[in-house]
């Protein structure tokens, strides 16, 4: 099995864990770091392409992951804001009770 | 060079998997850490290293710090609500949730072991100099789009953690 197949096991699996962590917990925080994970797989699935691609010339994909990870981190901050105002409003932070935009 | 690329799948699946199954946010946080930190040692395995202190100092330092701090500002006081209702254990969430990650997870595996791949050229070398380089040439434009981003979400995350004037001093809402 070549490295570049390994790398490609592991970001499914990593992608997979955080999918099965985003859907069956309730907990807001948890769902944030489960999506934080998936981010995660698609920054290692670019490195592994970018390591063993056939084009070992460019950067692309360091720069692709350096401006992931930014986003990640905006994406971290903004959730994790959402995350308390909901706690000020309905005093927890599970996601099945914050239902106050339903129709 | 695969036993330590296994050695590494271990322990960042084993410790993802652990973090997204415990109950204890506190221990989810710390064992994510630890996922963050192979993910780095991965990134240290594979020739990037500017990533890898990235990643150490993005999400092994200030992602999960930022997540302990909401851990703790969203805890129950433990006399303040005496009572919480437990949350329903939901087997057939929990059950749908894993099935979904397992089902993604196996069609992408399958596509990448079925699917034909590139050979692997040369090992690229990368230096942080060239990085900067590229990143203040032509990827300029993108770098300042990203601080933009970044400053409005910092703004925006204040707003949004910021109680609102109107509202009394201990939440009543």
């Amino acid at each position: 099995m070549s490295p570049l197949t390994v790398c490609l096991l592991i970001s499914s699996g990593l992608f997979g864990i955080g999918l099965a962590g985003a859907l069956c917990r309730g907990n807001a925080i948890l769902v944030l770091l489960g999506i934080e994970l998936m981010l995660n797989a698609a920054n290692l699935n670019f490195i592994a392409f970018w390591r063993f691609g056939p084009s070992s010339s460019s950067a692309a994909g360091v720069i692709f992951v350096l401006f992931a990870l930014a986003v990640a981190a905006a994406e971290a901050a903004v959730g994790l804001a959402l995350v308390l105002a909901i706690y000020r409003h309905q005093r927890n932070v599970r996601l099945a009770e914050a239902v106050r935009l339903k129709g | 060079m695969i036993p330590v690329l296994t050695a590494i799948a271990v322990v960042l699946l084993g410790a993802a998997a652990v973090a997204m199954a415990l109950r204890n946010l506190i221990h989810c946080a710390l064992w994510l850490v630890l996922a963050w930190s192979a993910l780095a040692a991965f990134y240290l395995w594979a020739g990037a290293e500017f990533l890898a202190f990235a990643q150490v100092l993005i999400y092994v330092g200030a992602v999960s710090m930022v997540v302990l701090f909401a851990v703790l500002l969203t805890r129950r006081l433990p006399d303040v609500n005496p009572a919480p209702p437990p949350p329903p254990a939901g087997g057939g969430r929990i059950l749908a949730g894993v099935a979904a990650g397992v089902l993604v997870a196996g069609v992408v595996a399958r596509a990448g072991l079925t699917s034909p791949l590139p050979a692997a050229g040369a090992a690229p070398v990368l230096t942080t100099r060239r990085l900067g380089v590229e990143l203040m040439g032509a990827h300029a434009g993108a770098l300042v789009v990203a601080g933009v981003i970044l400053t409005m979400v910092l703004i925006g995350a204040v707003v949004l953690a910021a109680p609102d004037s109107g509202d009394a001093p201990e939440g009543d809402s």
